[in-house]
């Protein structure tokens, strides 16, 4: 039996090896930016011109990452990416909580309170999220000029926020449908009214795609150019447009050892926020598919 | 005054009608049961009483106020959802506190109801679980813990046990009772069970396509249906219906039965003078399989015992019963013998029919006749 089964073991192993091969190769080529941003960025000015892209810093230090933050050129004023860093936190928070609100608030009417025409509203909606960002640029400008918000903080807030809606909608009314409506009706008849409801009831369950929400929408408003750059100016603007500036400021020698620092930093944050909620990421994607 | 009065209540949701014209009512402490097969509108009458559906015309009374333009929570009235509608967050304790604390129910008068209403249903031990970690028979009396302790003139319960399985739902069903008969409660429970129906009800409401069919006791709607829906609906197994000629026999009325070569006049004793018009018609003729047994001498020589010789084409045994299937009129005929006397398949035997409580219906209108 043991002789019997040795072709089949060994085919079995054949194939391992072919499939962990092919992980490790998957792995080595999405990481391999990673290793020579990282590396780079470690690196003096020398060493870089002199050594080999992919060789290990003969004498890391943080030297590089130092000027990213604090005195790299950003056009013509030269205090580093920290302004920047934090412009980018004071508009993505409040846009992130802003539209997970009420994408929340949205889902649970379009699901909970139905009314005549609710179907249409949401479809409506969802059209939102096809919407490139190119066509909303002129007349949100017009938008923000006559709400007088126009190149604020605010102002960015409010663009992202009703970006953002049709993807938070999305997200929340359709986990909120798996939700038995039976909840409501037994909460409203225990006396409950909406806000209640919603409260007590559905936040409390509502956690898995929560982080689903913040996730997406932490992501698409850090990692923003477009809007960042049309709608705000000088000090005001986001690090994504910093760090453009940054590596596209043509005085002097290109310190790619900063610019690598400096792409590190605008990218943390994102990076953060995947490290620490991805696994819920997954699990609040998934998580309609199995009866709660 | 009734408890709960239903008068000409409709319903209509996108131009068809779904409920035509339901007029119901109960008194106080009585357990009302809405029964029909899916479809038939009970679950959206119920909804109608608790105020979480409209109602397109007619009214709905409970205790003496018009409830029509009420909102649920302002309607006195308690659900026990088939889901059991559990707080998925909370626990029991907060599950049943939950519709006290939003009446703005004292902290310490809280706690007493969670305590009275735990030692009640005896789920004690289990207020500082999360419904996830209930059996399903714990959460349906976590359900209907909830619906107790706000103490409330009028109970709903929507199938609430059709989730469970078939053991659990007659312990259930049992405690219903008992409880029912304990605190003396109104209650209104929809079901599609006919068994829950019967052993549950004090009245019957049975409906089809969004009309009441028959509203009685469960005796009434058993020992005289309305008509051929309602006598086919209640009973397992469900009565035969044998299509039959009517003719005249000894100076009343009765249907010819046939079988093989044999042919037999039973006499329609229940109501001999309605079938007079329907000489030389044909009827559905309809008895429930209890009332065909195996032949007990001392029953014999009475007007309304008639017995037949019959081949057996099929039996069932079910244990305190068996069920012998026979051949009348192209029909096959369920009796329902005692199992010492039932014979094989093929053989003949020897059946007494008790048709006292037999009952004929008009085969086109399906309405009852006699």
């Amino acid at each position: 039996m043991a002789e019997l089964s040795q072709p089949r073991d060994t085919g079995r192993l054949i194939g391992r090896v072919i499939v962990y091969g092919l992980l490790v190769l998957v792995c080595v080529y999405y990481l391999m930016p990673l290793f020579v941003m990282v590396t780079t960025s470690l690196k003096s000015l020398d060493e870089i011109r002199a050594g080999n892209l992919l060789s290990l810093p003969q004498d890391p230090n943080l030297d590089a990452w130092g000027k990213a933050w604090s005195s790299a050129c950003t056009g013509i004023q030269c205090e580093g990416l920290a302004g920047f860093f934090w412009n980018s936190v004071s508009f993505v928070v409040p846009a992130v909580l802003i539209s997970t609100l009420i994408g929340a608030v949205n889902g649970y009417v379009l699901t909970m309170w139905r009314f005549r025409g609710s179907d249409l509203l949401f479809g409506m909606l969802m059209i939102g999220c096809f919407i490139p960002f190119q066509v909303v640029l002129l007349p949100m400008a017009r938008t923000l000029g006559a709400m007088g918000i126009a190149n604020s903080t605010t102002g960015l807030v409010f663009v992202h926020v009703v970006y953002g809606l049709a993807f938070t909608t999305l997200f929340f009314r359709n986990y909120y449908v798996t939700i038995p409506d039976e909840l409501v009706k037994a909460a409203k008849i225990d006396g409950a009214g909406f806000w209640l409801i919603f409260r007590r009831i559905i936040l409390p369950l509502s956690a898995p795609i929560i982080v689903v929400s913040i996730i997406w929408q932490f992501t698409q408003v850090w990692n923003d150019f477009l809007f960042g750059v049309v709608f705000s100016s000088g000090d005001r603007q986001p690090i994504t447009v910093a760090l453009n500036n940054l590596v596209n400021t043509s005085t002097g020698v290109k310190e790619y050892n900063v610019d690598m620092a400096a792409a590190i930093i605008a990218a943390l944050p994102t990076l953060f926020v995947y490290v620490v909620a991805g696994k819920y990421f997954v699990r609040g994607l998934t998580a309609g598919a199995v009866k709660g | 005054m009734g408890a709960l009065s239903i008068r000409d209540v409709r319903k209509s949701y996108q131009g068809t009608e779904i409920l035509k014209g339901i007029n119901l009512e109960i008194e106080k402490g009585e357990l009302l049961i809405l029964v029909g097969p899916s479809g038939c509108g009970k679950s959206t009458l119920l909804s109608m009483i608790a105020g979480l559906d409209t109602v397109s015309s007619g009214e709905i009374r409970i205790g003496d106020r018009v409830v029509n333009n009420l909102s649920p929570k302002d309607r006195d009235i308690a659900m026990v959802f088939q889901s059991y509608a559990l707080y998925p967050s909370m626990t029991v304790r907060e599950n049943i506190s939950f519709g006290l604390e939003i009446r703005k129910v004292g902290k310490a008068e809280q706690q007493k109801i969670v305590e009275r209403v735990a030692h009640t249903l005896q789920i004690g031990h289990l207020l500082d679980r999360k419904p996830s970690q209930l059996s399903g028979g714990q959460r349906q009396r976590v359900a209907m813990g909830r619906a107790i302790a706000r103490d409330p003139s009028l109970f709903l319960f929507d199938e609430p046990l059709s989730n469970l399985d078939a053991k659990l739902r007659v312990e259930m069903r049992v405690e219903i009772k008992q409880l029912h008969q304990r605190m003396g409660t109104t209650i209104v429970y929809v079901t599609h069970d006919q068994i829950e129906a019967m052993t549950l009800g004090d009245k019957i409401a049975v409906m089809k396509a969004g009309e009441v069919q028959q509203f009685g006791t469960p005796r009434q709607i058993y020992d005289n249906p309305a008509n051929l829906f309602v006598a086919g609906f209640m009973g397992s197994p469900s009565m035969n219906f044998i299509p039959a000629r009517v003719e005249s026999v000894g100076g009343g009325y009765g249907v010819r039965l046939e079988s093989g070569a044999n042919s037999y006049v039973f006499p329609a004793v229940s109501a001999n003078g309605k079938l007079k018009s329907w000489e030389g018609k044909e009827v559905v003729f309809g008895i429930r399989p209890e009332q065909i047994t195996h032949r007990v001498e001392s029953s014999l020589g009475a007007e309304h015992i008639q017995t037949a010789s019959l081949p057996i084409s099929l039996t069932e045994p079910t244990g305190p019963d068996t069920l012998v299937l026979v051949p009348v009129n192209g029909r096959e005929v369920t009796c329902r013998v005692h199992p010492a006397h039932a014979r094989a398949p093929g053989e003949n035997m020897e059946l007494m029919f008790d048709l006292s409580k037999a009952v004929f219906f008009d085969p086109a209108s399906e309405l009852r006749i006699a």
